[in-house]
């Protein structure tokens, strides 16, 4: 029920409650005339659709998505390729780049030199993954993790290609992945949003992001991310004005319902009383949402594992264990956003401040979830938007380097709701450039979440404008290889 | 001219479209009785193009079984798998082999096959035996014909005009009786937020009173439609089709400079341009014989769309992404088709090729424009081509401009390319800038109006083409904006897609009617907006009856007035204009009111102007909603909450949801407590009596005298807060220094705290922000 009130926001509540009122009367005032469904797209195909949800019973009830704004480089992280410093400043062969088309940012280069990892690379835990030195916390969680070092995505620059992640498509107004599932599963707290969305900044390069990525696109405004931020007020005019106590806040909500109840008597129109309703929601939020991000109750303990930063608001630590609260309290998605990873030069140097910021609060956020038994219905999933090439942007100098843009293979990393744990899947050439074996495009990506959620994403859709939509638009597979 | 009928085509099907209810898909079929005549375009064609066109329909490559369904050629021709056997055989069921499938309880034969994840209800499939039955007659799509003005039904006592004939016919097929005329101060607020989109002052109220004295309805409607606000109100709707924007959009989103095309739309409506022309100058102004600056101007309408300025981008990639958009925004902003279905392959629902998208894209794919003109870092206000505007130019035909800078403008508009300069166009393969296949030159799909021969193959054409008389789409869109503008909801639902998987006319003689009558009469916008306000069914009370909620639960047949949430824009237009703070100004560069601290800063890439919000300050934070600054990747945060739209791409409706997130803006919003307190503070300057500072303030902003036991309830209230502010001084100044409008620190007393605090309360009220 709560579910329902929050998902819905009462209008389709409301629509189904009315039109089953009409059958009767309206029936029999019709005789035998008949009644065309002449108006699609509306109820009737949403419930219809609605009412098998979930599809089939889900592995992971949430999801927390560690989101690295700019895409790190998987050759220095989770994609070992020593053949690339053996090889150093070699030219990439022309049959492994195998016309792979360029940004604007290398497309005039005349040589591509290879250029392999500044960082060292140690295998660890009981799958011998390979990881850098420079995610040392990740490295201590390897067997709670997959990495799939075989993604690849269709898009070669940010923007594009962060919507393509976020939304199944590069252009577009479609909705946000969080929005889908705030849309099919709705929420398990009906004090809080069922998509939440947290941001933080490194010190690397970054590109910014857009509140695109967590519209709700064609589905209703109820299913849009609400962004959570470090001022005063966490949530968009949460907060009530200067002396306002609570006492006079509830005296002037209950005026507010007085008087729109009067006005209900002599209307009768039923967005009357959804509205009494959601003034109620709001106030109850006002004390919700503070309790989140409140972390002085938190032990010790914990703030250690999760790092100094996580006391410092608006940091990506900080935000890590804001996430697991929002999680513990029922929110279906919550999307964290960490930018600063597009080491086009000073990849060195940037990418250690990039990874000392996410790599212990991260590492943290799984054990923390381990530890409270909730590792097995959260699906928590870290990586950017496409990979970076394997040869240098520019010159390579002693201690500098840059990596430019590549869509062809890249890593991400997944843990918990129903993924296999201490997994490596997919593989790349020795050059790290072309996958070879399993690849992972986003729409599969996609579709694997969704199931992991216990959703078909050929099943879910939504019509708009005389199309069904989908999140994984016209493609996309299930990785069945990765579900425990 | 092809599919010109001359028949209006609802004449036929008359008596199945009387009456039909929108009901869910469990309810109970009533019985078909013999003499029912089934509809292809009504009941047949909304099922065959939802569960069956996508693979018997249009798109000739995903076409299963070489059979196609969509045409009637197509479903009576021999199948080529079973040949001797047909799809369809008019009047025999037995012979007919869709009917055998879709009622076949083997997997393998069950149309549509279950891997599809569709399925026929079994009223569907009851319609399509009957249908068959009959003879499986075939109708052209009903939007793709001629508009034709159909014959006006029978006259009757509470018609005031031809609108009201065809809504009493249609409300008394399902036993609706129209309401009773709402009260006068309802219909001077409802008109007044339909014409300006701001409320009715106390003043006009008492003006026009009950229409009883020298100011009746008709004069009401008069100098509503003459107010410049009316300008604004109706080019929010125009800023959402023409994806109006402030910023560039994709990541580092710096500012642009296309308000004064924004300035030139709310002219053209104050000036009443004939819709013809307003469409014709958008889409060509450029190639109008020699073209003045202000037919160039209006076709920004074809550049507002988003520009990349990231580095490393691929020119053409980003060049064909534009004309996409474009394209995309012309089909569906003014022909109310998804055109863009058939970017990638060919539609799938309506017969549009996909070498007719790209012969569409033609149009708009010679203009000299570039995919990328370098990053934020050189980054100008327009870009190629560009409109220079200077002083010159604002002292003259363009000083509907409000610029107060000396300063030239710029503009991106379109231009031509000519000659040898000329692109060709090609169809993309999957829609992918670099896999060009058969070169295709400008025309317009077939199935909804052949492109003239005589006409010129440029945008001007295809102006010409649009506006024709013969167009069947043009109108009716338009006509059908306008409607859901007022009623909340088009005739036909899914504005935007009048194709085959679009909704319905709701009242297709009325769409019919009003779209000829329009065309008629010089596509005139004020007139059509004055027809449908002094209707008997636009001046209905919206009060809503037990009858009402089981009949007609969605207000599809209009037996009452709709209540309607204001829009975003004109929800600030209200709380500005009532509380006396909005500063009335037209057009200009658009302005930063306040915003939550650290909203763009969390989300920039930290480059460009528009890395931090710097707010405006004096008259800026006081004008109407129309004019705050819109950057792309960050959208005003209070305009998304209330269902505006973020002007990524072409909308033509928007949403109308309820939210606590909204409940939290009226209650915290500095803008609502600062108007309060400004309000507060005069009338408690104003009025000694309290009883009548609370009654003005009421009056303002629920345009309406309090009744007794509102009265009652607000004047507890009042004591309430005014006994809390009286116990407690120190709550005085920080409740009311709110907002940056200068504040009399004398004046600051319990008593305009406590009025403050129900101003507040008013201001949250369900009524407030409804259009009842």
């Amino acid at each position: 029920m709560e579910k329902e009130i929050l998902e819905q926001g009462l209008n389709l509540n409301r629509r189904k409650f009315l039109s089953k009122l009409s059958l009767g009367v309206g029936s029999a005032a019709l005789g035998s005339l008949l009644i065309p469904d002449l108006f699609k797209g509306g109820s009737p195909d949403e419930d219809a659709i609605m009412s098998a949800l979930p599809h089939f019973a889900p592995k992971a009830k949430r999801v927390i998505y560690l989101f690295q704004n700019g895409a790190p480089s998987q050759l220095e992280s989770f994609d070992y390729k020593p053949l690339l410093n053996k090889n150093m400043g070699q030219e990439l062969p022309e049959s492994i780049r195998g016309g792979q088309r360029l940004t604007g940012m290398t497309a005039g280069q005349t040589s591509f030199p290879l250029v392999g990892s500044y960082y060292k690379f140690n295998q660890y835990g009981e799958s011998r993954a390979w990881i850098s030195e420079i995610f040392p916390h990740t490295a201590g969680v390897v067997d709670d993790i997959c990495i799939i070092k075989s993604m690849h995505t269709e898009a070669i620059n940010h923007d594009p290609a962060l919507t393509f992640f976020q939304t199944g498509a590069q252009v577009g107004n479609r909705p946000s992945m969080g929005s889908w599932l705030s849309y099919g599963l709705g929420s398990e707290n009906s004090n809080l949003p069922a998509f939440c969305v947290l941001l933080s900044r490194g010190k690397g390069n970054g590109q910014g992001v857009y509140s695109k990525l967590w519209s709700n696109g064609f589905l209703d405004a109820t299913h849009q991310g609400v962004q959570f931020s470090n001022s005063e007020d966490p949530v968009l005019y949460l907060k009530d004005p200067k002396s306002m106590s609570r006492d006079e806040r509830r005296k002037m909500l209950d005026q507010i319902s007085a008087m729109n109840d009067l006005n209900y008597r002599e209307f009768n129109d039923p967005e009357i009383s959804a509205k009494i309703q959601q003034y109620e929601m709001a106030y109850r939020m006002q004390t919700a949402v503070p309790e989140m991000t409140d972390v002085s109750k938190e032990p010790d303990s914990i703030i250690k594992m999760y790092g100094p930063d996580c006391l410092i608001p608006g940091t990506y630590a900080a935000n890590c264990l804001l996430a697991r609260k929002l999680s513990e309290s029922g929110v279906r998605f919550v999307q964290l956003y960490h930018q600063g990873w597009d080491q086009h030069g000073n990849l060195p140097s940037e990418m250690a401040l990039q990874a000392k910021d996410v790599d212990q609060a991260s590492a943290a956020l799984v054990k923390d979830l381990k530890q409270r038994g909730l590792l097995d219905e959260t699906l928590v999933i870290w990586g950017g938007e496409f990979g970076r090439t394997n040869y240098c942007q520019g010159k390579i100098l002693e201690d500098n380097y840059g990596r430019d843009h590549h869509p062809r293979a890249f890593s991400i990393w997944m843990a918990g709701g129903g993924v296999k744990s201490g997994m490596v899947y997919g593989e790349t050439d020795e050059f790290g450039y072309n996958i070879t074996e399993n690849p992972v495009h986003v729409h599969d990506f996609q579709a694997t979440v969704m199931n992991l959620m216990g959703i078909d994403h050929e099943r879910m859709t939504y019509k708009h404008l005389g199309r069904r939509y989908r999140l994984t638009d016209v493609s996309g597979h299930v990785i069945k290889d990765i579900i425990a | 001219m092809a599919l010109i009928n001359k028949r209006s085509i609802w004449s036929l099907p008359l008596l199945a479209l009387l009456a039909w209810n929108c009901t869910s898909e469990n309810s109970n079929i009533p019985e078909l009785s013999a003499g029912d005549q089934i509809s292809y375009n009504f009941h047949i064609r909304p099922i065959l193009s939802d569960k069956c066109f996508a693979c018997h329909g249009p798109d000739a490559n995903k076409r299963e079984a070489d059979l196609r369904l969509d045409t009637e050629e197509g479903a009576f021709t021999s199948l080529k798998e079973s040949p001797g056997k047909f799809a369809l055989v008019s009047g025999s069921l037995e012979e007919s082999e869709v009917y055998h499938r879709i009622i076949s309880e083997d997997p393998g034969e069950l149309m549509p096959p279950p891997e599809s994840n569709l399925s026929l209800t079994e009223k569907e499939k009851e319609l399509i035996k009957k249908w068959i039955k009959q003879g499986a007659k075939y109708e052209p799509h009903w939007a793709f014909t001629r508009a034709e003005k159909p014959n006006l039904p029978a006259t009757n006592d509470w018609s005031e005009n031809e609108i009201d004939l065809f809504v009493y016919q249609k409300m008394k097929s399902i036993g609706l009786e129209p309401n009773p005329v709402a009260k006068p101060h309802e219909l001077i607020k409802r008109a007044s937020l339909d014409l300006t989109g701001l409320p009715p002052s106390p003043e006009l109220l008492d003006r026009f009173g009950d229409f009883t004295g020298e100011n009746n309805y008709d004069d009401l409607l008069d100098g509503l439609l003459a107010d410049k606000a009316f300008g604004e109100k109706l080019a929010v709707l125009w800023m959402d089709i023409s994806r109006y924007a402030d910023s560039y959009g994709y990541q580092d989103d710096n500012i642009r400079s296309q308000w004064p095309y924004r300035d030139w739309v709310i002219h053209a409506f104050n000036e009443n341009m004939p819709y013809d022309q307003f469409v014709t100058w958008q889409l060509a102004g450029d190639l109008l014989p020699n073209a003045s600056k202000e037919q160039i101007l209006a076709t920004a309408f074809n550049r507002n769309h988003k520009y990349t300025e990231e580095g490393g981008v691929i020119d053409e990639e980003y060049r064909i992404e534009y004309v996409l958009d474009k394209t995309n925004t012309f089909s569906k902003g003014l022909l109310g088709i998804t055109m863009e279905c058939a970017q990638c392959h060919d539609h799938k629902y309506d017969p549009f090729s996909q070498k007719e998208y790209y012969e569409l894209f033609a149009f708009f794919n010679n203009t000299p424009e570039k995919g990328y003109e370098g990053d934020v870092s050189i980054s100008k206000p327009a870009k190629t081509p560009v409109l220079w505007v200077d002083q010159q130019d604002l002292s003259g035909i363009m000083s509907f401009i409000n610029y107060q800078d000396s300063s030239k403008l710029s503009i991106s508009v379109m231009g031509e390319l000519e000659g040898e300069e000329k692109r060709t166009t090609y169809i993309l393969d999957r829609g992918v800038y670099d896999a060009p296949t058969v070169p295709v030159s400008a025309s317009t799909p077939a199935s909804i109006l052949e492109f003239p021969k005589d006409l010129e193959a440029n945008r001007l054409g295809l102006a010409k083409w649009a506006t024709d008389r013969n167009n069947p789409l043009t109108a009716r869109v338009f006509v059908n904006l306008i409607w859901q503008e007022i009623f909340g909801t088009g005739i036909v639902k899914s504005a935007g897609d009048f194709g085959m998987q679009g909704d319905l006319p709701s009242h297709p003689e009325l769409l019919d009617w009003l779209a000829v009558d329009f065309m008629e009469n010089g596509w005139d916008i004020k007139r059509l907006l004055k027809q449908i306000l002094s209707s008997s069914t636009y001046q209905q009370s919206a009060e809503l009856t037990k009858d009402h909620l089981a009949k007609d639960p969605e207000n599809i047949y209009l037996a009452r007035a709709p209540r309607l949430r204001l829009s975003a824009e004109n929800i600030q237009d209200l709380i500005l204009a009532s509380s006396g703070l909005l500063h009335q100004e037209l057009g200009g560069p658009s302005v930063k009111p306040y915003q939550p601290e650290g909203v763009w800063e969390a989300a920039s890439s930290g480059r460009g102007v528009l890395a931090t919000y710097v707010q405006d300050t004096g008259k800026s934070l006081y004008r109407r909603g129309l004019y705050n600054f819109i950057k792309l990747t960050v959208p005003p945060p209070k305009a998304i909450i209330f269902d505006s739209s973020n002007r990524d791409q072409c909308e033509v409706g928007r949403g109308r949801t309820n939210t606590p997130l909204q409940a939290l803006v009226m209650l915290n919003d500095p803008m609502v407590l600062e108007a309060s307190r400004v309000l507060a503070m005069n009338l408690t300057s104003k009025y000694q009596d309290n009883t009548e500072a609370l009654e003005m303030a009421f009056k303002r902003i629920l345009c309406r005298d309090m009744k007794s036991d509102e009265a009652a309830l607000i004047e507890d209230y009042f004591e309430d807060q005014l006994e809390r502010f009286e116990k407690n001084e120190d709550q005085i100044k920080p409740t009311l220094e709110v907002g940056e409008y200068p504040i009399d620190s004398t004046k600051e007393t319990a008593r305009s705290a406590a009025l403050m605090q129900v101003i507040v309360s008013l201001y949250n009220l369900e009524e407030t922000i409804t259009k009842i």
